[in-house]
């Protein structure tokens, strides 16, 4: 091989290299912002008796098929989040269970739904754009017309959420939407319109946090009052013992941030809510691919250096013989 | 070299109708009825799939690994026309001829595993192509490779089907096809290792190497690629009863020693960068199928460090085989064995599941056998044994 040629491909290539990793501190994506008027939940598992009038509810707004976990079939026993069960109440539950919100002999109740998180992996992982977060309201939606199926949002996220019908032959993504469908007829969310205890409430992000800042400030043991149903909506609060919370709010900085908050009287881990870093992973996933291909800078300019080296090095078939017996 | 106008490709000829051929159909034809019921009843049908493991085999072994074992053409390419390394010419056509059915049959069995198949277009449309997806980009480039290894590979059956004037227009552009052919599958090949950044702390420290996984990914594909040119030029010489090109694939193994040790070298440093090393020394299934993988590695670095241990073509076909082993178990490893979603979910493929798999490489195989024979593709020699 003639050294020049090598010489000048591996320049022109390491020139491409050069142009991918200048262009990387321009491309590298932090975290996504919380959108302006962001909606979201706030459960608090202290006020949470399980009655699980929400999975009741939430099965109904959003036309879902009922699951058996019990040997007669009377009524619907989801246990865990499915393709036919959208939000779900979880128990934790150690020794005696003599004291609710108390790790040991305690139990203590959970739910489980979408997080809508501020930085989705699933809106990030999915390639056809079927995952989307509402620039507005932050609600991240699903639309399974533009969906193909792949299952890469079930695998991406983090809390479980996305699931699929593997029983159906047109099968789809389940999760929650926060009930999106329902704003147009002045509803909202039908787990926290429900919800006896205010356990679930709905809102504004930004209500919900100041909710949160309150509760964290009332004494423990004290009567109080909560609200229920929709934050900014009608009063419906009631008066009920403050319970013993945590410092850490759920969702506040997990992954970036996440429009469902949550306060426990228990640690999150005991509740199913896995420890996450404040970095999300969309955010290093897409990082990366902007900096590999951002602007598609970095592929063009190497595809010139190899086309430069390949055109000096490819003979057409027919001189093949001569060619390669040099 | 005098001999070098035995090395134009030609047709092997010879019967189709074997008794191996046939056990091949068979296992396609199974696979085939076994895909036609999940069609019509879902994934759920045939799969053990689910929640906690939205990927098995269909993706982690057929595209994942199927692709990868794919990249004989591509690694040859990169050798015989960037690098000008001429003596390797007779390998390009076979090991093309052998990607492009493992890239088309990759390519055509993600529609298997799609559970909404008939969208499948929406990736390639302006509107609903999401081009921060890691997917987005595979999906795109495997299927811009596909497309450039058949244009690259017309030249062999151009000519058989009287397209002469294609074929001579054809070759003045080749070059640039080529180029094309040595950038798609670094780029998806990485992307693949890509895939799992977004995963996060739900894959096993031993393979979540964050931004490193595209490289730990490409070249592993490009180490694949040298390990199956040797692995299906032996074969092909012992099966279709051809001398031995061990002449060709000892200095080949050369090169691919140098990028075994960096390979191994850079995921040890990874290892240890991340503090991750640790969890290799635990009483896991991940630990020990860390150290299997790793030993499929190890032990091809070992025996194949001297020159004259790579002129042994038995030292090199068990090398090869180890180190398919080992990219296979890397990929399975980190899509599978290393996913960790969340307690009481399991995966284990089904017998339909493994048997699809079975059938789409039996088919792979039948196909590169009906071309052989039927193509010039293979180095025309004097048949050792006949």
């Amino acid at each position: 091989m003639d050294r020049r040629t090598f010489f000048k491909a591996s320049l022109a290539g390491g020139a491409a290299l050069a142009t991918g990793a200048a262009s990387c501190p321009a491309q590298a994506r932090g975290n996504k912002d919380l959108p302006p008027e962001a909606l979201g939940l706030l459960f608090d598992s202290t006020l949470c008796v399980g009655c699980k009038a929400c999975v009741a509810a939430c099965k109904e707004a959003n036309d879902m098929p009922p699951e058996f976990s019990t040997k007669d079939q009377y009524w619907d026993t989801p246990l865990d989040l499915s393709g036919k069960t959208l939000n779900v109440i979880k128990a934790y539950r150690n020794g005696t269970m003599e004291a609710k919100d108390r790790v040991e002999n305690g139990f203590a109740f959970s739910k489980k739904s979408c997080m809508h998180c501020v930085d989705p992996s699933c809106v990030s992982a999915c390639p056809v754009s079927a995952m989307q977060k509402d620039p507005k309201t932050g609600v991240v939606t699903y639309d399974k017309d533009a969906c193909i199926g792949c299952r890469y949002c079930v695998a991406a996220c983090p809390f479980g959420v996305p699931r699929f019908t593997y029983d159906k032959a047109i099968p789809q993504i389940s999760k929650c939407q926060l009930c999106v469908h329902r704003l147009k007829d002045g509803k909202y969310a039908a787990c926290a319109e429900v919800c006896p205890t205010g356990a679930t409430l709905y809102g504004t992000v930004a209500d919900i946090k100041k909710e949160i800042a309150r509760r964290k400030t009332l004494e423990p043991g004290k009567q109080a009052m909560f609200p229920r149903g929709r934050l900014g909506g009608p009063d419906q609060s009631y008066p009920n013992v403050v319970g013993k919370y945590l410092d850490h709010t759920y969702g506040e900085k997990e992954f970036g941030g996440t429009q469902m908050l949550m306060l426990s009287g228990v640690p999150f881990e005991k509740l199913g809510y896995p420890d996450l870093p404040p970095r999300s992973d969309a955010a290093l996933s897409e990082t990366l691919q902007h900096t590999l291909y951002g602007g598609l800078i970095a592929p063009i300019a190497v595809l010139g250096a190899l086309t430069f080296v390949a055109r000096r090095n490819v003979k057409p078939e027919d001189e093949e013989g001569e060619q390669h017996g040099k | 070299m005098a001999n070098n106008h035995a090395h134009a490709p030609a047709p092997l000829g010879g019967s189709l109708l074997t008794p191996f051929t046939l056990l091949l159909g068979a296992l396609s034809a199974i696979a085939g009825i076994i895909l036609a019921y999940r069609f019509f009843y879902g994934l759920g049908a045939v799969t053990n799939i689910n929640d906690g493991y939205p990927w098995g085999i269909w993706v982690a072994y057929d595209v994942v690994v199927g692709s990868a074992l794919a990249c004989g053409g591509f690694v040859m390419a990169l050798l015989v026309y960037i690098f000008n390394k001429g003596q390797y010419h007779p390998l390009v056509r076979p090991a093309l001829l052998a990607s492009l059915f493992g890239y088309t049959l990759a390519g055509v069995s993600v529609i298997f595993d799609l559970g909404r198949w008939w969208n499948f277009w929406h990736i390639f449309w302006p509107g609903y192509a999401q081009v921060n997806s890691v997917m987005f980009e595979v999906a795109v480039c495997i299927t811009a490779y596909i497309v450039v290894m058949w244009i690259e590979f017309s030249p062999a059956f151009l000519e058989k089907i009287g397209m002469k004037d294609v074929k001579r227009k054809l070759d003045k552009l080749l070059f640039f096809f080529i180029a094309l052919g040595v950038l798609l599958p670094s780029m998806h090949q990485s992307s693949l290792g890509s895939l799992l950044v977004i995963f996060g702390q739900q894959i096993h420290p031993l393979w979540q190497s964050g931004m490193l996984l595209p490289v730990i990914y490409l070249m592993t594909a490009v180490l694949l690629g040298f390990a199956v040119v040797i692995f299906e030029a032996t074969l092909s010489s012992t099966g279709f009863g051809r001398p031995l090109e061990t002449k060709v694939l000892t200095p080949l193994s050369r090169i691919m020693w140098g990028l075994l040790a960096s390979y191994v070298a850079l995921r040890v440093l990874d290892l240890l960068w991340r503090g991750a090393l640790g969890t290799a020394f635990a009483a896991t299934w991940q630990a020990f199928w860390f150290w299997v993988e790793m030993a499929c590695f190890i032990v091809p670095l070992a025996t194949l460090a001297s020159d004259s241990a790579r002129r042994s073509a038995s030292k090199l076909f068990t090398a090869a085989v180890l180190l398919m082993a080992g990219g296979m178990l890397l990929r399975i490893n980190g899509f599978l064995v290393g996913y960790q979603t969340g307690d009481g979910w399991h995966y284990f493929p089904s017998f339909a599941e493994l048997m699809v798999t079975v059938g789409i490489i039996a088919f792979e195989i039948l196909a590169y056998i009906v071309f052989v024979r039927k193509f010039p593709v293979l180095p025309a020699a004097q048949p050792a044994t006949r």
